[in-house]
């Protein structure tokens, strides 16, 4: 082969580096490993990971991975595919693509989905970006501050670039100030509007007349949204949003300590050429047979460069498989009964914790989905309160202050881990 | 009497007096392909000779679109917006936004139909 | 295979009260109240009924409509599409990280964190940098963080007025939209013929308003950029820092680092350079490391070793942000540091040099039929300027798409913008002498054709599933969902 290339040896090839700059030793790595010894090495790995009880959400929810779904993400056809640009041998890409926007957009309520953004987060990011790039001259962006903090802190992250101006709308009692809003709104110059739905503390917020009075200034309603919890919930669709975004992981995805997870973004029909992603569209071929194509590439960074909707090229890929796959398996009626357990499983668990003495809701008048606030009663601190449920194998909740967590319920906790949760609880009053 | 005039950039203005018609040329056309998307101005903008006013798309390319002069948007071509692909059928008629000219002179810095012709030609290579 | 039957869309195999899924049936005690009417969601969402045989048949149907590197050969340029060996896979399972919830308490996460510390150590010494984030979930991800860090930097250091960056013309598209998305205003820098960057132009557009040249080493056409020395001292002299794009990293492995070329920020594309799966479009990884100097501006959160050895979660507070809600795409991690481990630092040092014989292999033996613009060795790819004898009207799209007939992924098209009829191969060092041979072939006798029987070129391909989609039509009326494709009738 080198013979061919006119080299005798491999430096040949690369005799236009200079040599100040060649590696004049190995990479300081380990020598190369085995299968067996890699084996080994992993299951050590393994051992220095804990396995919990999982009573924690913030973002992130333990909700039941369908056995199907694994074996099918294996299959090499689509797991070893590259990006579906040539349409003729990536139907199978291109289609399920189709099948993940055509889902969101059901479970959004809304028009259009892009094929997928990284994460939650991101995708509110994202969002931002597309209100400030819809409405013309202005660059003001409100946030409810029950918007979660990780997703504050991204928002804040992206705006500083383009110089987007981020102003956090209070809350009051759980819940987002709307007479603040309004007097923000007012104040001009608006882009876009942010929201939570379940918010951060897990409680659903009452949104009636927000999207008629961001319209009237001009300005896109966006609602960052759990995909499980649009089963169940008022979709923003139902409530007049214009952009819906967050994060689709409560789709059975398992936690796998951050990722890889899927952010959503679904928006209505008249922003689609400001939808950053890509989007799969649906045409005929030569011979009249239904065909799927990446469509509208012109918004894309490959095509626009820097006037692009976004830099995003490489997106979370096959996961998009696992939430259309999760979504067919489940349909309308899995879902929602996947809610259900989830939202029973929740305040049986507030309930089992209040009845122990020691803990009250932090905002026992505002409805809950399946998360919510819970405030210790002196002398219990959040910290011995989670140490005592660490020991007991429990992860209790997110720590969210001295005296408060954060605790989720799904369909995967049973009643009796409900009980031994509360017992752990109950046996620290002494 | 209306006279047509180019811009490096492949846009044209069928200028008649203070009033001119702005599209982009039949070699641009050709080289854009079928045209999917025109993302135009609004009434009353106001745009600078050489300022970004709008931007077209076709599935593999996009392009900015530049002011030939200084002008001020009138009327954008509503037709657009369901029909891109007149644009491919007839550029020259197909305007994109019709303008009052600020100051006829620019004109002049423009090229006319036999020098547009004689870059386009050149610009081959 | 039974496409007839499940090859449509999973809406139209639905059928009224079909289920496939398995849940408990939990009684938690009292009925809990209901949620207010007005925030339940009032029409229901119009999703499949498909029991799941019939659903797994659906996906594994369509699966034998897709083609991935487990099928055949990429020779795709800037997209190292290299073999994604299954050790990593079952690494991914051995390690034990499904179960667990980003915000467990560290103690109890200490192999997840071990993974991340270690992969971040390994990807600086090959890179020559100081520190990794591994967080960026894309390349491009890794691109803008990589320039967040350069924004932060010169604002740390008083210096408002850097608010440009230069790209080369013959950059990946992603480079200027980075920066755009970073703020930035983007200055194009000259190309030489050899597609290396014009020095001069370069020199000519450094001030004290440009934050950051960013350029890949080699560059988008193949070639090494002899030129890096010179360019670093340049860059930094006029006060700028120096972004790598390590799209091209492959054939450096074994050969020289980005942070010894004068590199202050890399990016490194996991999903490329490390061999973890495509997954049709994702998840990838793109770590972004830096020299000394700059680890105080990577984003939160950040993972560091306490004087004990165990591992803790930081929250600088002088991190450019958050770009992120945890740590990344944690599985793609795993993977690509079981390819690190199975490999070692003996057959890491292989990796450069055997990805440039394939390419350069390639090169000579196709170069008498397509049109070679640059001369010399390549490195780990390559541009054709399409075919020697244009004079049949056969275009590089032609030629691709003649290639899918044959159990090829066509090569990378139209990219970079340099040369008119681009066609861009990269073989990767995975592929055997058999493949290689078998493309040569297939593309001496593509080239034949051409000339001889151009029209069987011209409509190629014939065998794939479908054949020349209406791709303007999908454009000019775009269909994007099944709601939309009844209406529509397709």
């Amino acid at each position: 082969m080198l013979g061919r290339c006119g080299a005798t040896t491999l430096d040949d090839l690369y005799a236009d580096v200079p040599d100040a700059l060649r590696l004049k030793e190995p990479y300081r790595l380990p020598a190369p490993m085995s299968e067996p010894e890699l084996e080994r090495y992993f299951a050590d790995i393994a051992s220095q990971n804990r396995r919990l009880l999982c009573f924690a959400g913030a973002g992130f929810y333990n909700h039941y991975t369908p056995a199907a779904i694994p074996s099918l993400m294996a299959r090499s056809e689509f797991l070893t595919a590259y990006t579906p640009y040539q349409p003729e041998i990536s139907q199978g890409t291109l289609q399920y693509i189709f099948e993940y926007q055509s889902m969101m957009a059901e479970l959004t309520g809304l028009d259009i989905s892009n094929a997928s953004m990284y994460d939650g987060a991101t995708a509110t990011a994202e969002a931002m970006l597309m209100a400030v790039n819809s409405v013309r001259k202005k660059r003001r962006i409100l946030v409810a501050s029950t918007v979660a903090p990780a997703v504050q802190q991204v928002l804040a992250t992206y705006a500083a670039g383009p110089g987007i101006t981020i102003e956090v709308i209070p809350e009051d009692g759980g819940v987002t100030d709307r007479t603040a809003f309004e007097a923000m709104l007012g104040a001009g110059d608006v882009a876009g509007v942010i929201v939570s739905q379940p918010n951060y503390y897990g409680i659903v917020e009452d949104y009636d007349g927000w999207a008629d009075t961001c319209h009237s200034s001009k300005a896109l309603l966006i609602m960052n949204c759990h995909a499980s919890t649009l089963g169940a919930l008022r979709s923003p669709g139902e409530w007049g949003a214009d952009i819906a975004c967050g994060e689709a992981q409560s789709l059975g995805m398992p936690l796998n300590y951050g990722g890889p997870y899927l952010g959503y973004l679904c928006c209505r029909e008249n922003l689609i050429r400001k939808m950053p992603g890509r989007i799969v569209g649906a045409t005929t071929d030569a011979e009249g047979r239904r065909s799927f194509v990446l469509t509208l590439q012109a918004r894309e960074q490959h095509i626009r460069r820097q006037k692009a909707t976004s830099n995003i090229c490489s997106n979370q890929g096959i996961m998009t498989l696992h939430a259309a796959f999760y979504l067919a398996l489940m349909g309308a009626e899995g879902l929602r009964k996947v809610n259900t357990l989830s939202y029973n499983a929740a305040h049986a668990l507030a309930d089992a914790l209040c009845d122990t003495g020691m803990m009250r809701l932090k905002y026992p008048d505002k409805p809950f989905f399946n998360e919510f606030a819970i405030e210790t009663i002196e002398p219990l601190s959040a910290d011995a309160l989670l140490a005592a449920c660490l020991k007991k194998g429990i992860l209790a909740g997110v720590r969210l202050s001295d005296s408060s967590i954060l605790v989720a319920a799904t369909e995967m906790n049973s009643p009796a881990d409900i009980a031994l949760c509360a017992e752990t609880v109950k046996s620290l009053k002494s | 009497m209306e006279k047509i005039y180019y811009r490096s950039s492949h846009e044209y203005i069928k200028a008649d007096g203070t009033t001119g018609y702005v599209g982009i040329s039949e070699y641009a056309a050709k080289q854009l392909g079928v045209v999917t998307y025109v993302d135009m101005p609004e009434a009353d903008d106001e745009f600078g000779a050489g300022e970004e006013f709008g931007a077209i798309e076709s599935r593999k390319a996009a392009s900015d679109l530049f002011a030939p002069v200084d002008c001020t948007v009138l009327e954008v071509n509503e037709d657009l917006e369901s029909n891109p692909k007149l644009i491919n059928e007839n550029p020259l008629e197909a305007w994109i936004m019709k303008v009052e000219i600020s100051d006829p002179s620019q004109l002049d810095d423009l090229m006319d139909q036999e020098a547009y012709d004689a870059f386009c030609a050149s610009e081959q290579h | 295979m039974n496409k007839a039957l499940y090859s449509n869309l999973v809406f139209d195999l639905s059928r009224k009260g079909c289920t496939g899924y398995s849940l408990p049936h939990y009684d938690y005690g009292k009925a809990a109240g209901e949620l207010p009417e007005n925030l339940r969601r009032q029409t229901p969402p119009s999703l499949p009924e498909i029991d799941e045989p019939s659903a797994v048949r659906h996906y594994t149907n369509s699966s034998n409509n897709n083609f991935g590197v487990d099928t055949g050969f990429y020779p795709l340029g800037s997209c190292t599409m290299k073999y994604n060996p299954k050790i990593n896979e079952a690494a991914v399972a051995m390690a034990g990280i499904a179960p667990l919830h980003p915000l467990q308490p560290v103690e109890t996460v200490q192999g997840a964190l071990r993974v991340y510390r270690t992969l971040e150590k390994a990807l600086s010494e090959i890179g020559g940098m100081a520190e990794f984030t591994l967080n960026p979930f894309a390349g491009a991800h890794g691109e803008y963080t990589g320039l967040m860090v350069i924004r932060r930097y010169h604002m740390a250091r008083g210096d408002e007025a850097r608010r440009r960056v230069i790209v080369p013309d013959s950059a990946h598209g992603t480079n200027p939209a980075s920066a755009a998305m970073a703020g930035f205003d983007i200055v194009e820098v000259k190309s030489m013929p050899d597609g290396t960057v014009d020095i001069a132009d370069l020199d000519s557009k450094l001030d004290e308003t440009i934050a950051a040249v960013m350029m890949t080493n080699p560059n988008t056409v193949g070639m090494f950029e002899k030129g890096i020395p010179e360019i670093a001292e340049m860059v930094h002299k006029a006060g700028a820092l120096l972004y790598y794009d390590g799209a091209n990293l492959n054939p450096m492995l074994g050969i020289a680092r980005p942070g010894d070329m004068g590199f202050d920020v890399m990016h490194i594309n996991l999903h490329k350079t490390f061999s973890t799966p495509h997954g049709g479009g994702g998840p990838g990884a793109g770590p972004v490391g830096v020299r000394a100097g700059l680890e105080e501006y990577l984003p939160n959160p950040r993972v560091s070793e306490l004087p004990d050895g165990t591992l803790a979660i930081d929250f600088g507070a002088d991190a450019f942000g958050r770009v992120g809600a945890w740590l990344g795409n944690f599985t793609v991690y795993i993977k690509a540091f079981a390819y690190i481990l199975s490999l070692g630092s003996e057959n890491l040092m292989r990796v450069g040099p055997l990805a440039t014989l394939n390419a350069n292999y390639i090169m000579h033996s196709l170069s008498d039929l397509y049109e070679q613009p640059i001369a010399g060795p390549c490195k780990h790819e390559f541009v054709f300027d399409g075919l020697r004898d244009k004079s049949t009207g056969v275009t590089t799209l032609h030629v691709a798409k003649a290639l899918l007939d044959y159990g090829f992924h066509a090569p990378t098209i139209y990219f970079p913008l340099l040369f008119h009829e681009s066609l861009m191969i990269e073989p990767t060092e995975t592929e055997s002498r058999p493949t290689l041979d078998a493309f040569i072939a297939t593309m001496r006798k593509i080239a034949l054709e051409a000339s001889a029987e151009p029209d069987t070129v011209k409509n190629a391909p014939y065998t794939t599933p479908i054949s020349h989609p209406d791709e303007d039509e999908a454009a000019l009326n775009p269909v994007v969902t099944y709601r939309q494709l009844c209406a529509k009738q397709i």
